[in-house]
């Protein structure tokens, strides 16, 4: 048989969220990339919730964007409803959440990925990684790397000679479907699963496990009564996710979601029937994710809480079929439909797709660098779900993450890193490669300690030069963040430095705003401050301004409001970078630094950290253990 | 993990009460901090003009310029110094208050109390210490750590852990409900939290400032290691005690029972302070007042810290002995088989060492021709060498580290309840609120770690 032979740069298998962006930042970045898809017509494929963003999740797709990612853009360009979450509170926690056209937004990916110069999308099974092993005198292997990546295997026979790859397999590998008793071996929603290359990676030093995850019923809209139920409809006007989206193209009509709740008739169909779960009943082996529990973990756990929240979301502009969010479950089917139908509008509801849990293979913690390439196979990279982690957003940061890593090392730069003091990414990625995750990690906002500093206002302040820097930005891109940086911290130092004095207009004005009246002079910031008064409040006893952007006034605002917690945040930010500057030689032998204690000198072999802060972070390593190891690197720094 | 750019300070000297105690101060601030509280001996200010390398008289004095104490001061300037950072050594009469007392205005005016090895980690790191040495001072590192771990948990027994639990779990609680209703907000919302939180700080608040004034008071114990005697009536433990003290305090009789009422002496072995209680022979009695000795030893022998028990060699043991065994046998005990002058021992040490379930010091004495007294005194020493008794000033500075936390407890919440009355959103709180989670886990040596997430999990229904 003559076999096809390929040479291009990267390979990317899977074209999920985590693909897609991986792809594109390689290709963009002007990489021959092939991105390897079982179903060509499903890509960037939404196989659970219909909308992207929400709570931390909207913090990191606004990251995406920042540093020149995909999954912003298209959600503007696809989103049917969109609402910013926690308004009430503190702009740190605020959040983005959009409800998606699922067709829509993959077919618009599928476009995109389809118009990008050096890619190619593939349909079919990757089935092996082709490594060559390296020698004991190659500096990689002092590094810790045992082969090399040369390429993948199609299930044809091709060979696609590749300098990395990056895998981006979701929940595909060896996946497993189970509706109560019924168990099918597909892929969500009776897609191809992928059963051949779990073996290859087992046979290059990979380790597996099993995790799993679930989602619930999709219905046929025609047959609930929403008149039972509250609605809830989208903001207006709508802000997009992009920063590069004018708001003003976004103004599109919306359709609603819908709220009601469980009830006691609910918890006592699932409470009988409960023996009929195959998580009850042992039938799941994979480990599932606690903050998307079925609605079966839900009355088991939570036996006091006497109704659940249910939220029905549109799947899209060309069906009828809605999501039930917060009924996910793994029930058989009579049972499913029994517990539905106990829901208020729901009792004549028509199931089109059943609930169902998922199984599949993914990693164990510890074989990861921070850039998300294995510790053993130098050029193999890897992102999403298959990481250990859930959820569309942390799957498209990762995706981002590693395709841009891979092709940093194929160019011989340094590698993208975002630390946990400058990005949602940074906390996301330094979770996966440090901690023992025993369930699919979500991102959330009490994950990332310095979230003051970390809002979806600022992704583009924070991060955007990190895209400069790799290349995804554009010098025009970055510039305008310059030019708005400067436009912020003038107007900052102008309002602290203009003054007003006790005058009558100025003291007539505090009055009628409910604040109380000058003692001396004071400047604008310190009028700011006041919770009763604003920037936009003050502009009548502050005529010298001009005329600045709604997201400079913003960061104005924020800036001086909060200027305390943010300060505070500042110093332990300050501290924390002194230790992720004391990087760890990529060749210490933790045996040989006694002083440690066993546990901790288990935990460090196994993690194997890049610095003193990341190595503080890993369960089970002291602040005795950490000094000892300063004093260990410095004195092999000294030899 | 703190970086080493701050002002540290601990007592340098050995754990007795010396004559002489030093304490060192090591860190950039050094100077201006010690000058707050250090008089010339022309009473003022002045210790920035003191010229480095010498050493000079002066004062320590409290924040009303009260004297406390006199001191000699020697400053090292940076690099000359162990640290190579700005070095200064307060010598002090050594008494243990004076120490505490200047410890804490030192803390008070900005220094931290050093980590387990910290001196040593900034010598060997600043260069001071050459690359050979760089394995010992690991084991430094590790080994005081050890220690000083040892030394929490040991005072922490019991009560004062379980308040600190308590308190850790309720912000803990706190912030994991904050945190739910900002994860999902259309599920868990906020609504008039803002005066429960009040009230709930307010409490716990107070609570700390309550732990932060008792362990003041904790503080004027007697110094020493709590010693007590035990052993069956006859069995010699006054002589030891005299022996010891080197004066006739015990009434010494030959009739069994004579020491019924417990008589207290501290007693100074080298550098090591015990507080020695001499106990009533435990027997079973019905003779009320020696019965109220017996139970009183008992309960003395439960608190004490090291035991030394003597057995009469020459006797078999009774079901007395077994009784004092199982009392004891967890402790740090000492076991003297006495009356070994005698010449007629019935008792072996493996007659004795079967009874315990571990490894002790047994060791054949007698209080009349003074043997085996040495030999106790060693086995004493080594108790502290290997960090199985920790002496009182350990404990003194033990305890200064937790009311050093507790401040910083009781300062975090105090900012929380201020950006509540600021009426500021309920996700500022958690960064403060975490702070004080953080600093009481340092009491009881637990870190911070994954809790909030899993308290999240564990008590709120979340998700999709």
């Amino acid at each position: 048989m003559n076999h096809v032979f390929e040479n291009i740069d990267v390979a990317v298998i899977g074209a999920g969220h985590a693909g897609c962006e991986a792809a594109l930042a390689c290709a963009r970045l002007g990489l021959e990339t092939v991105v390897f898809t079982l179903s060509a017509d499903n890509i960037a494929f939404m196989p659970c919730n219909p909308h992207i963003g929400g709570s931390s999740k909207g913090h990191l797709v606004r990251e995406i964007d920042a540093l020149g990612g995909e999954m912003g853009k298209n959600i503007d360009k696809t989103f049917i409803q969109s609402k910013m979450l926690n308004t009430s509170k503190g702009p740190a926690v605020h959040s983005l959440r959009a409800q998606a056209d699922k067709l829509k937004y993959s077919l618009s990916m599928k476009a995109v990925l389809e118009s990008q110069e050096h890619l190619t999308i593939k349909q079919g099974e990757v089935t092996e990684l082709i490594t060559t092993d390296i020698d004991v005198s190659d500096k990689l292997y002092s590094e810790g790397y045992r082969k090399k990546i040369t390429g993948v295997k199609f299930y044809t026979g091709t060979i696609y000679n590749a300098k990395a790859v990056i895998l981006c397999t979701g929940t595909y590998l060896k996946a497993r479907c189970l509706c109560g008793e019924a168990i099918t071996y597909t892929g969500p929603n009776g897609l191809q699963p992928s059963n051949e290359l779990s073996k290859s990676l087992i046979d290059n030093g990979i380790e597996l496990r099993r995790f799993k995850t679930g989602t619930p019923a999709r219905m046929d809209g025609n047959t609930i009564d929403y008149s039972k139920m509250s609605e809830q409809k989208g903001d207006d006007p709508v802000i997009p996710f992009s920063f590069e989206t004018n708001p003003e193209t976004i103004q599109r009509e919306q359709v609603s979601c819908w709220l009601t709740y469980t009830n006691e008739e609910t918890h006592e169909i699932i409470r009988k029937n409960i023996d009929r779960s195959p998580i009850y009943a042992g039938i799941i082996e994979g480990i599932g994710p606690r903050y998307c529990p079925s609605i079966e973990d839900k009355v088991i756990k939570f036996p006091d809480k006497n109704r659940h929240q249910v939220f029905i979301e549109p799947e899209g502009s060309f069906t009828n079929e809605v999501y039930v969010d917060g009924m996910s479950s793994s029930m058989p089917e009579d049972v499913q439909i029994a517990m539905y139908r106990s829901v208020p509008g729901l009792e004549n509801c028509k199931i089109v797709k059943n609930a169902y849990a998922i199984e599949y293979d993914c990693l164990t913690p510890g074989q990861l660098h921070p850039s998300l390439e294995f510790k053993n196979v130098y050029g193999l990279f890897s992102g999403g779900q298959f990481n250990g982690s859930s959820g569309y957003e942390e799957a498209a940061a990762q995706g981002l993450y590693a395709g841009i890593n891979a092709a940093m090392q194929i160019k011989g730069k340094p590698f993208l890193y975002i630390d946990r003091s400058e990005g949602y990414i940074g906390v996301l990625v330094d979770d996966l490669v440090t901690k023992e995750n025993l369930e699919p990690y979500r991102m959330m906002t009490s994950r990332a300690e310095y979230r003051l500093l970390l809002r979806q206002d600022n992704a583009d302040l924070r991060l955007r030069e990190k895209g400069y820097e790799v290349g995804l930005i554009s010098e025009e891109q970055y510039n305008r963040v310059l030019y708005k940086k400067k436009c912020i911290s003038e107007e900052v130092e102008r309002l602290k430095n203009t003054f007003v004095g006790a005058s009558k207009n100025i003291q007539e004005f505090m009055t009628a705003h409910g604040s109380s009246t000058l003692k001396t002079a004071c400047s604008l910031a310190e009028l700011i401050c006041r919770p009763e008064l604003s920037y936009k409040i003050i502009s009548d006893i502050d005529p010298d301004r001009s005329e600045l952007d709604d997201e400079i006034i913003d960061q104005v605002e924020i800036s001086i409001k909060y200027e305390g917690y943010i300060e505070r945040q500042q110093r332990q930010v300050d501290q924390f970078k002194k230790l992720e500057h004391k990087l760890i030689p990529a060749d210490i032998n933790y045996d040989d630094v006694l002083s440690l204690r066993l546990e901790a000198r288990q935990k460090l072999k196994k993690f194997n950290p890049t610095n003193i802060g990341q190595a503080s972070r890993i369960g089970g390593v002291n602040p005795a253990d950490v000094s000892v190891l300063l004093v260990y690197i410095d004195s092999m720094n000294r030899k | 993990m703190r970086f080493d750019d701050d002002t540290i300070c601990a007592i340098a000297t050995a754990m007795s009460d010396a004559g002489i105690g030093i304490i060192r101060i090591s860190g950039k601030d050094a100077v201006s901090i010690v000058d707050k509280f250090y008089l010339s001996a022309k009473k003022v200010h002045n210790l920035r003009e003191h010229a480095p390398n010498t050493i000079e008289y002066g004062y320590i004095c409290d924040n009303e310029e009260n004297i406390l104490d006199e001191v000699m001061i020697s400053f090292m300037k940076a690099p000359h110094s162990y640290t190579r950072e700005d070095v200064i050594e307060i010598n002090t009469h050594g008494g243990m208050m004076i120490m505490n007392e200047i410890l804490e205005l030192l803390i008070s005016n900005g220094c931290r109390l050093a980590d387990p090895g910290e001196f040593t980690k900034r010598a060997f790191l600043n260069g001071r210490i050459d690359l050979t040495k760089a394995e010992a001072v690991m084991d430094i590192i590790s080994a005081q750590n050890k220690f000083a771990l040892h030394n929490s948990e040991k005072q922490l027994r019991g009560e004062v852990y379980n308040v600190i639990s308590e308190l850790r779990k309720k912000i803990l609680y706190e912030m994991a409900y904050i945190e739910s209703a900002l994860d999902d907000p259309e599920n868990y919302d906020l609504d008039g939290y803002k005066p429960t939180l009040l009230t709930e700080l307010k409490e716990l608040s107070d609570k700390c400032m309550h732990l932060i004034n008792s362990s003041d008071e904790g503080k004027i114990r007697k110094d020493g290691i709590n010693t007590v005697i035990i052993g069956k009536p006859n069995a010699g433990k006054s002589s030891l005690l005299n022996i010891m003290t080197g004066e006739e305090r015990a009434i010494v009789t030959d009739i069994a029972g004579t020491t019924r009422d417990i008589i207290e002496e501290t007693v100074r072995m080298d550098d090591i302070i015990l507080h020695i209680i001499d106990t009533a022979g435990i027997r079973n009695t019905d003779d009320t007042i020696e019965k109220i000795g017996v139970d009183k030893a008992k309960k003395y022998a439960n608190d004490a810290e090291l035991i030394i028990y003597l057995i009469d060699s020459t006797k078999n043991l009774t079901s007395d002995d077994y009784d004092i065994i199982d009392l004891i046998k967890n402790k740090k005990v000492i076991v003297l088989l006495n009356k070994s002058d005698l010449g007629n021992q019935i008792v072996s040490k493996d007659d004795v060492l079967s009874r315990f379930e571990s490894e002790i010091p047994i060791i054949n004495t007698s209080m009349t021709d003074m043997s085996g007294i040495e030999e106790m005194k060693q086995a004493i020493s080594n108790y502290f060498l290997d960090g199985s008794i920790v002496p009182k000033q350990e404990l003194y500075i033990t305890n200064m580290r937790h009311q050093q936390a507790l401040r910083k407890t009781y300062d975090s919440i105090s900012l929380v309840i201020q950006s509540i009355n600021d009426d500021m959103s309920e996700d500022f709180f958690t960064v403060d609120l975490m702070n004080a989670y953080a600093s009481l886990g340092e009491i009881i040596g637990e870190e911070v770690g994954d809790d909030l997430v899993e308290e999240i999990f564990s008590k709120f229904c979340m998700g999709k």
